[in-house]
This record gives structure tokens, sequence and C-alpha cells, in this order.
């Protein structure tokens, strides 16, 4: 067993877990956070895809072990005073979404794309979300959503 | 699926490190990135007893411009290697092949040392650090020793590291002025590996091809230099009509391309051929694309 303490979505966490623990069974099974689903086992679909220490990673390919000491934001983390976040709004009004298992991850990759370009190209948006796949909708709206959210965040944040 | 139990150590200094490795057993692995190495050990296809995490070791990360060279730390990850702007003015080979690894998630974890120590011939870094001649720095409890790119890759995910041995950091040689770069790479789906991938360095000399070095990604067990193309290539009017097609014809010269799902040899025989034409045209057309 190793120690770690990691602070998810804001609250402070300690625990003790076995070094091959996934970080994102740790966030699933442990914490509860089912916000987080598993779509592969080959690192590829980006469905378990979170913010850690700010920067989007497949929590799939990640101990829990190499967390310790990190800051992890999942989907369940990026609203705040019960407002969507942007994004997530966006996800929302364009439909960019049906089933919706790739969304938290399409999300989480979207708040990071945006952080470096906030003002992404069609085809900016297609290469920042290449690691997400989405089986059902044929990402036009996806690419719709995430251009009109960087919109958004353009006009509300100065 | 998760993989099978192993002990982790996390030593936060080189001299830990390798005192660690060397006393933890045949069967310990260093960890880096773990985006080569937690695949296989979510699909158990390999079972360490121990993982080094070298992911918090100082001095291993981070990127240097050292005169001659420029030198990138062991776990520097893709991510930062890209956005370096050391890397590129100086080696944009070196950034316009990472850019192509995976996906942006990918490369927030996977490290350049990584890359390179995992010796994947269908990796990207590997044929860079052959056609740039690479210069690679190890450690272990016995001391240092340096490596060229040329003795690094010895079959399919074999490398010359000894057991007890880690990678430090890298130097990339500057290549100075007259250079152009490109790296081609084909792959089916945009996060893919490549199919077979072409890394290429033109030096020109009023459009006279003085110097050519290619790296070829996926034709073999190991990255190979495509020696034939680099002769074929000397000398040459770079604009000449078909002069660069029939150097870029010698690209399959010697090489042993694996038979996949993807492809057999002899189409990537074939690619290899056509995507060597794309690399010296584009290299030869723009002397430094990212600057
Ligand atoms: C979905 C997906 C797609 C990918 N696509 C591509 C691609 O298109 N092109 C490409 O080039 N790569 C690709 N990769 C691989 C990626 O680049 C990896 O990050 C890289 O191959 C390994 O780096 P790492 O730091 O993750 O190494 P790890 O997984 O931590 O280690 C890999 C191996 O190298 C050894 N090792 C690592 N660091 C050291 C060191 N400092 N000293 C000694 N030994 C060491 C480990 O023991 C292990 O055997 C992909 C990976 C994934 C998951
Ligand atoms: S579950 Fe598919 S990438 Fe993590
Ligand atoms: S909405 Fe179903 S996978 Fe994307």
């Amino acid at each position: 067993m190793a120690r770690i303490s990691v602070k998810v979505d804001g609250i402070a966490y300690e625990d003790d877990v076995e070094p091959r623990l996934l970080l994102v069974h740790y966030l699933r099974d442990r914490l509860g956070k089912t916000g987080t689903p598993i779509g592969c086992d080959t690192t590829n679909c980006g469905a378990c895809t979170v913010l850690l220490d700010g920067r989007s990673v497949k929590s799939c390919s990640v101990l829990a072990v190499q967390a310790d000491g990190c800051d992890v934001t999942t989907i369940e983390g990026v609203s705040s005073n019960g407002e969507w976040h942007p994004v997530q709004k966006a996800f929302h009004e364009e439909h960019a979404l049906q089933c919706g298992y790739c969304t938290p991850g399409m999300i989480l990759a979207s708040i990071d794309l945006l952080k470096d370009d906030p003002d992404p190209s069609e085809d900016a948006v297609r290469q920042g979300l290449e690691g997400n796949l989405c089986r059902c909708t044929g990402y036009c709206n996806i690419v719709r959503a995430v251009r009109r959210a960087a919109q958004e965040m353009r006009v509300t944040t100065p | 699926m998760i993989p099978a139990s192993f002990d982790y150590f996390r030593p936060s200094t080189i001299e830990e490190a390798v005192d660690v490795l060397a006393g933890a057993g045949e069967e310990a692995k260093v960890l880096a990135g773990g985006h080569s190495l937690l695949p296989l050990l979510r699909l158990r296809l390999a079972y360490p007893t121990a993982l080094i995490d070298v992911g918090r070791v100082a001095g291993l990360r981070g990127v240097s411009d050292r005169g001659d060279h420029v030198h990138i730390g062991a776990t520097t990850t893709h991510d930062e290697v890209v956005r370096s702007p050391i890397v590129r003015e100086h080696c944009p080979l070196v950034a316009l092949a990472t850019a192509t690894v995976a996906d942006p998630a990918v490369r927030h974890r996977g490290t350049f040392g990584g890359s390179l120590a995992h010796a994947d011939p269908a990796g990207d870094l590997p044929a860079v650090a052959l056609a740039l001649d690479m210069v690679l720095e190890v450690r272990s409890s016995a001391g240092e020793r340096t490596i060229p790119a040329a003795g690094f890759f010895l079959d399919y995910l074999e490398s010359a590291l000894a057991p007890g041995e880690i990678l430090t950091g890298v130097r990339v040689p500057k290549l100075g002025p007259g250079w152009g770069f490109h790296y081609e790479k084909f792959h089916r789906t945009a996060q893919a590996w490549a199919t077979v991938g072409v890394a290429a360095a033109v030096r020109q000399t009023n459009g006279t091809v003085e110097e050519v070095r290619v790296g070829l990604t996926n034709m073999g067990p190991t990255p190979v230099r495509a020696a034939a193309v680099e002769e074929a290539a000397r000398g040459v009017e770079a604009g000449q009509n078909g002069a660069l097609r029939r150097a870029a014809e010698q690209a399959a010269e010697g090489t042993d391309p694996p038979a996949d799902l993807h492809a057999q040899p002899d189409y990537r025989m074939h690619l290899a051929r056509v995507l060597t034409h794309r690399a010296l045209v584009s290299a030869s057309a723009h002397r430094s694309p990212l600057t």
C-alpha cells in the first residue's frame, strides 16, 4: 500500500492505495465519481479524460500513486455555484451528444484546448480533440459546441 | 483490465533512482510517463515486479541550449518538447515529429526519453534520433556513459540500455545554417501510429543539395537510416524535375518492414518511396518551418 494525497474537484483526500490502482478506478470506485467513464482498454478513446494539474490526461493510463500531490478535475467539478461551465452549456445547446458516453472526456479535453487557443478554428478543434472518440454524433455538433463555448467565454471573460 | 501487482518506488534524486533500480531485481522496470508501459500492464502483456517512477527525479526534465547541441531531459514530456522555443529554433525536426505523436492528452504524459528507451520502431522519435545523430546519456550505479543513436536501437523494443541503466538526457546536435526539415507520417486515423514515417533533413547551397539525412519509421525491427537515398540525393539540383524523386526511389533499400493489419511489407516499401519523396521536397522547400 502507498499513501497518497490528492485534491479532486476542490476537495482534499488522503488514502492508502495499491500501486497498481489506476487513477480512473480510484475516482470511480473509491471516491464514487462515476461521472468519469471507462471506454476502452487501449488508451485510445479518451472517455476517461480528466485534468491533472490543469492539463488533460487519460485517467485510465495514470496510476493513482502518480497523481499523489496533484490536483484533479473531473466532469463533476467543472460547474461552479450551480452554474454549468460554458462548455457544458454549449454541448447542451448544440446537441453535441447522443448517448453521452464520450461527453465528460470531450468536455474536459475541450476545456484544456480552449486554455491554449481561445478562438480555435474548426480544424484546430478537430486536432485538439483527436484523442477523444465519439461513436454517435459524427463530431459536427461537438465542433460547433466547442466554438460556441469559445465565443461565450471570450464575451464573459474580458 | 487491472494490472498485476508490483512494488512502487518514487526516488527524488538520480543517485537514489539508480540505487533503487540496482537493488530491485531483474524484473524491475523504469516508469516515466507510463503511456507505453501502463497500456502493456493493463493488457497483462508485461509483469514487472517493481516500477521505479523517475517522473519526479530532479534534473531529468526540461530543455536547455548547450552551445553546439540542445539538451533534452529524459522526462521532458512530448508537450513540453513541442512548446520549447529552443527545440523549435535549433532542432525543428524534433518538434515536427513530436507534434504528430498520438493526441494532446497522451503528449501531456508521454516523455521524450520514454519514447526512445521503449525502442518501438513504429514510434516517431527513434527515426529522428537516428537522422540527427543524437547522443543518449545513461546512468547506472556503476557510473555514466553515452550511447550514439546509431548504436542504441538493437531490435524490436530492445535498446542498448543495460539492466540497471536509466536514460537521463539526450544531446541533439545543432545542424547549423542551410538546413530544412520535414517529418512525413502516413497513418489511417488521426491518433494512430505511423504505418510508415519519414524524417528528413536537407542542406542546400543555392539550390544544390549538399547533404541529406533520412530516418525511416516502421520499416524494420529498428528505425533505419536510408543511406542509399542520402547518397543518391547528394549533389542534385533540388528544383530539377524528378531529381529528388529518383533519389527517393532508393528508400526501401535494405529495409525489412513488418506485416500487420495495416500494411504488408511491399506496400510499406511503396509508401517509403512515396513519403521520402514528399519529405525531401518539403524539407528543401522551407528551411525552418517553425520559426
Ligand atoms: C493511444 C496512444 C497512442 C500513441 N501514439 C504514438 C505515436 O503516434 N507515435 C509515438 O511515437 N508514440 C506514440 N505513443 C507512445 C507515447 O509516445 C509514449 O509516451 C512513449 O512511447 C513512451 O514514453 P513514456 O514516457 O510514456 O514511457 P513509459 O511508458 O513510462 O516507458 C516505456 C518504456 O521505456 C522505459 N523507460 C522510460 N523512461 C526511461 C528512462 N528514462 N530510462 C530507462 N528506461 C526508461 C520503461 O521502462 C518502459 O520499458 C502512443 C501512446 C498511446 C497510449
Ligand atoms: S478509457 Fe479509453 S482512453 Fe481511457
Ligand atoms: S455521444 Fe455517444 S459516444 Fe459520443
